[in-house]
């Protein structure tokens, strides 16, 4: 067999050791495209917009130009209730660098109505204004949901506060 | 000997603009995708056996930017995968693909939205060795790319006249092309009146920036013959990575496109390429990186009599980029060896050699009609 | 269905490295490869110079926090030859086996090294989850702020719902592989634990608990696979890859069904087309699915065909999946007891195969006797499955 030749450190002997420190600055500026500008306009009035493909259907939240399931360009575009069903959901502790949240939050998918099958349909992650117990016993899976829309929009994803639940599967 | 031979059917793009603010990528490799497949008739979702894409995280600014690839190009839920790198390393994947006989039909794409960068010189920056190279924190990202064009002018013996030959030769072929726009008809004069920016490289040696997408389709023999009257073959492939660290390389050469080449040509069957090449379509991020590529090729002895006496130009006997290359096409990122491969495509005459070469990894393609 | 009989080259590994998987380990990304390469090229019998091409392989660029990253980690391995650096996300570390297979099977390369290599503790401040903030959609999924262990919470979260399984048949498979890493040299999260110790981990999404989760890492993998000429002249006891695998399914992982991996069962049944194969709950003698959460294992055996949808928590239960059961999975102990230097972790599981069918895994070695098996990954947005089929 072979000989493993590297060297492990110890959290002290890091520190200890001559290092290299660098920040990479990496800063973008994204054009959101044809599909995401509409759906901001949309989101800033309040309402969830998509576009249908005119072959299978498929209502597409978020939307885009094209389908990718049949490959067509996308024109129509539909207003999608702003009402859906959880498709799974998960009770946060920590956030996106691991910092661990003063009060726990709840997220999930959300499945919109009107479009889909089994496998495919519109939807959205967002978080869920419930209590962590309803995720923990499942009794969240499947439950009724209606966005919570915030007062002041401004044309982001956050227009939609949370998901609330209207009524248990 | 080889049962499997490799053709080029298709290729659409979108772009070549200085910056595209109202498609985000996708969307630009979609249209790119939908005109490469239309001009053959062909269905993604049915057709094609698999599909590859081209490009790198910091670029993109996407950490994990291969989960963008597969819906523009009607890959979703097909075999997609990433290469990290220039397109013509998509190409050479895909060819060595079909050549297994498991796929028939391949398609490989390339962007680059640089005007969506806004820390450009920071990125480039940090593709320097972290250790070694980035506390020196060179004034300009351009630095290491100068030392290597200060060498290979001494190895070549070229005066920055030269280099201006070439510069306003290029920028003048751009002209005649529709996917050029930093093309001019600048003159040697206007050229040698630039200041030094990054000695001995001026404003003019810099490619500028643009934004673009290139969608290529590959097919084997008996497909391509089924989808097209007139495929491009790739008859030799070729590829190499040169040492990391500047002062491990010879700087004078480009090794990398030399194992490149001699390794593409070997399988193309050129012995004596300099002569048996109708055209060459070469990197041009940098002007000199042109003529160091012919150079290292092994095209030519001396580089000197061909640039001075038009040799290198479009109606010489080894034209270098005829319709312009990135000086005046814009430098999409990895777009850019596809960018090269469209051109060879469009004016395809005889045997050409094709060249990229991005970070320290050289890939060169022979094609014919 | 056959083989594919239009493929003529016969591809086969001849050797195979792996140095230690730690949290931190001294060595640069370029040392770390060229210790790996070192390795895989004496088991092979063979010296850089005998290598004509290098498939290479390794996650976010922001780990090592370099730019284009293959070509700094390659340096000592590639000067100067033929390298190319693949990237399916997670995927990536059984997918440079896929690519380097087509290296030598289209007749191009004869002998390729090829090499993963995954250094994450650089990106050291304030954990290298954070590399994966930039992961998401800028636009739609960004601004909630997410942690990548959301996303998987919620595949097992779905996953849990749909097949009607418990956090504690779950469980059973972080048991399972940290106790089979203890025979591992290289195993970084090696243990003896039970059931209660995974529940009462720290939570960090529910249903994920610390000890669902693979530890983060740094490695380095190799191997190299040769043509049928060479595999003959080096030794005598070459594993071919007989199949190989790969699928992407779209992006907009918040559209589809996260209980079942369509995209893997698709990835799958390629490479078992290229490899011939028709039952695979029959013809695969011991796999390596991917495991850097627990569930994972369960939903990718079932992706894989090797045991019916919804129905892996039970094969579990019962034993079959032990190194001495009828189906042993992650003998190596997986990613959750070797541990995740991702890339590296992925080409750690296609290593394990080849030494189980070369009998060479030490006490490691399953019980029955093992003629086929197969090493996956999976990645990106819960996206990706990749295969390879290796037989003795």
């Amino acid at each position: 067999m072979t000989d493993f030749k590297v060297t492990p450190l110890s959290e002290d002997s890091f520190r200890n050791a001559i290092r290299e420190s660098t920040s990479p600055r990496a800063v973008y500026d994204m054009a959101p495209g044809e599909a995401y500008t509409k759906f901001f306009e949309g989101l800033r009035e309040g309402k969830i917009l998509g576009t249908k493909c005119p072959s299978c259907g498929l209502v597409h939240v978020p939307p885009k130009v094209y389908c990718q399931y049949c490959y067509l360009p996308l024109t129509q575009w539909v207003e999608v209730k702003d009402e859906g069903f959880v498709e799974t959901a998960v009770v946060v502790y920590i956030a996106a660098e691991r910092e661990r949240l003063e009060k726990p939050e709840v997220v999930g998918v959300i499945r919109l109505e009107g479009s889909g099958d089994r496998y495919r349909y519109p939807g959205l992650m967002h978080r869920i204004c419930t209590e962590p117990e309803e995720v923990k016993s499942s009794r969240i899976m499947g439950a009724k949901v209606k966005a919570r829309w915030a007062t002041e929009r401004k044309g982001s994803i956050n227009d939609i506060e949370c998901f609330e639940v209207v009524s248990w599967k | 000997m080889d049962p499997i031979r490799v053709g080029i059917v298709s290729y659409g793009f979108s772009g070549f603009s200085p910056s595209v603010p109202s498609k985000s990528f996708r969307e630009m490799v979609f249209e790119a995708a939908s005109k490469a497949y239309a001009k053959v008739g062909l269905n993604p979702r049915t057709d094609v056996d698999a599909f590859v894409s081209c490009k790198e995280d910091f670029w993109e600014g996407i950490s994990i930017t291969d989960e963008f690839a597969p819906d523009q190009l009607g890959g979703a839920l097909k075999p997609v995968f990433t290469v990290t790198g220039d397109g013509l390393l998509g190409i050479i994947n895909a060819y060595m693909m079909i050549k297994t006989g498991a796929f028939d039909v391949i398609a490989v794409e390339a962007h680059g939205k640089p005007s969506e960068v806004m820390s450009y010189g920071d990125i480039e920056r940090m593709a320097q060795d972290p250790i070694y190279l980035r506390p020196l924190a060179f004034p300009s990202y351009h630095t290491v790319k100068a030392l290597e064009a200060r060498a290979f002018m001494k190895y070549s013996n070229l005066t920055r006249e030269d280099l201006g030959i070439y510069v306003s030769q290029s920028k003048r072929n751009g002209l005649l092309s529709n996917r050029a726009p930093h093309a001019s008809s600048l003159t040697v004069d206007s050229y040698l009146s630039e200041r030094e920016l990054v000695g001995p490289l001026s404003h003019s040696d810099l490619a500028p920036r643009s934004d673009a997408a290139l969608v290529f389709v590959l097919a084997s023999e008996g497909r391509a013959r089924e989808l097209t009257d007139s495929p491009t073959w790739i008859t030799g492939v070729g590829w190499a990575t040169d040492y990391h660290t500047p002062s491990y390389r010879e700087l004078g050469r480009d090794i990398a496109t030399k194992n490149a080449s001699e390794m593409a040509f070997r399988q193309a069957g050129l012995g004596d390429p300099g002569k048996q090449l109708a055209f060459v379509e070469a990197d041009e991020r940098y002007s000199f990186m042109a003529l160091m590529e012919v150079s290292s090729m092994g095209l030519v002895k001396d580089l000197r009599q061909p640039l001075r006496s038009g040799d290198l130009s479009r109606d010489g006997s080894l034209p270098v980029n005829r319709r312009g290359g990135a000086l005046s096409e814009g430098l999409p990122l990895e777009a850019h060896g596809l960018a090269r491969l469209a051109s060879a495509c469009d004016l395809l005459d005889g045997t050409g050699a094709v060249v990229s070469n991005m970070g320290n990894t050289s890939a060169v393609l022979v094609v014919r009609p | 269905m056959r083989p594919n009989i239009n493929v003529k080259n016969r591809v086969a590994v001849v050797g195979a490295g792996l140095t230690l998987f730690r949290r931190r380990l001294m060595e640069t990304p370029q040392e770390l490869s060229w210790i790996a390469a070192r390795q895989a090229l004496d088991q092979a019998g063979l010296d850089f110079n005998d290598i004509d091409c290098v498939v290479s392989g390794s996650a976010p660029d922001a780990f090592d926090g370099v730019h284009m990253k293959g070509e700094y980690y390659v340096e000592g391995v590639a000067n100067g030859k033929p390298h190319v650096r693949v990237f399916v996300g997670g995927g990536t570390g059984v997918f440079v086996p896929v690519a380097a297979w087509w290296h030598v099977a289209s007749g191009l390369c004869r002998k390729v090294l090829v090499l993963a290599e995954e250094k994450m503790s650089s990106a050291s401040r304030p954990h290298p989850q954070a590399v994966f903030k930039h992961i998401w959609d800028p636009l739609v999924e960004k601004p909630l702020n997410p942690n990548l262990i959301w996303i998987f919470a919620m595949e097992m979260h779905r996953y849990m719902y749909r097949c009607g399984v418990r956090k504690e048949d779950i469980a059973l498979v972080s048991v399972k592989n940290k106790r089979n890493a203890l025979d591992h040299p290289s195993a970084q999260a090696a243990a003896k634990i039970t059931v209660d110790d995974v529940l009462n981990s720290e939570m960090l999404v529910y249903p994920v608990n610390r000890l669902d989760v693979s530890p983060v890492s740094d490695g380095a993998g190799a191997m190299v696979m040769v043509s049928e000429e060479w595999a003959n002249r080096l030794t005598d006891n070459p594993i071919w890859v007989e199949g190989v695998g790969f699928n992407l399914d779209s992006t907009n992982w918040t559209n589809r069904d996260l209980g079942y991996p369509v995209y893997l069962k698709r990835a799958a049944e390629m490479a078992y087309r290229l490899a011939g194969i028709e039952n695979p709950m029959k013809e695969i003698d011991v796999a390596e699915p991917y495991d850097p959460f627990d569930y994972k294992e369960l939903h990718h055996m079932e992706g894989l065909g090797l045991c019916p949808p919804c129905k892996a928590a039970e094969v579990t239960k019962e034993g079959l999946t032990q190194r001495d059961g009828d189906l042993p999975t992650s003998p190596s102990g997986g990613l959750l007891g070797v541990g995740n230097p991702i890339a590296a972790a992925g080409i750690m599981k296609a290593i394990e195969i080849f030494w189980q069918l070369r009998g060479e895994a030490g006490a490691r070695q399953v019980k029955k006797d093992v003629v086929t098996g197969l090493a996956q990954a999976w990645g990106d947005l819960m996206q990706v499955g990749t295969v390879v089929v290796m037989r003795r």
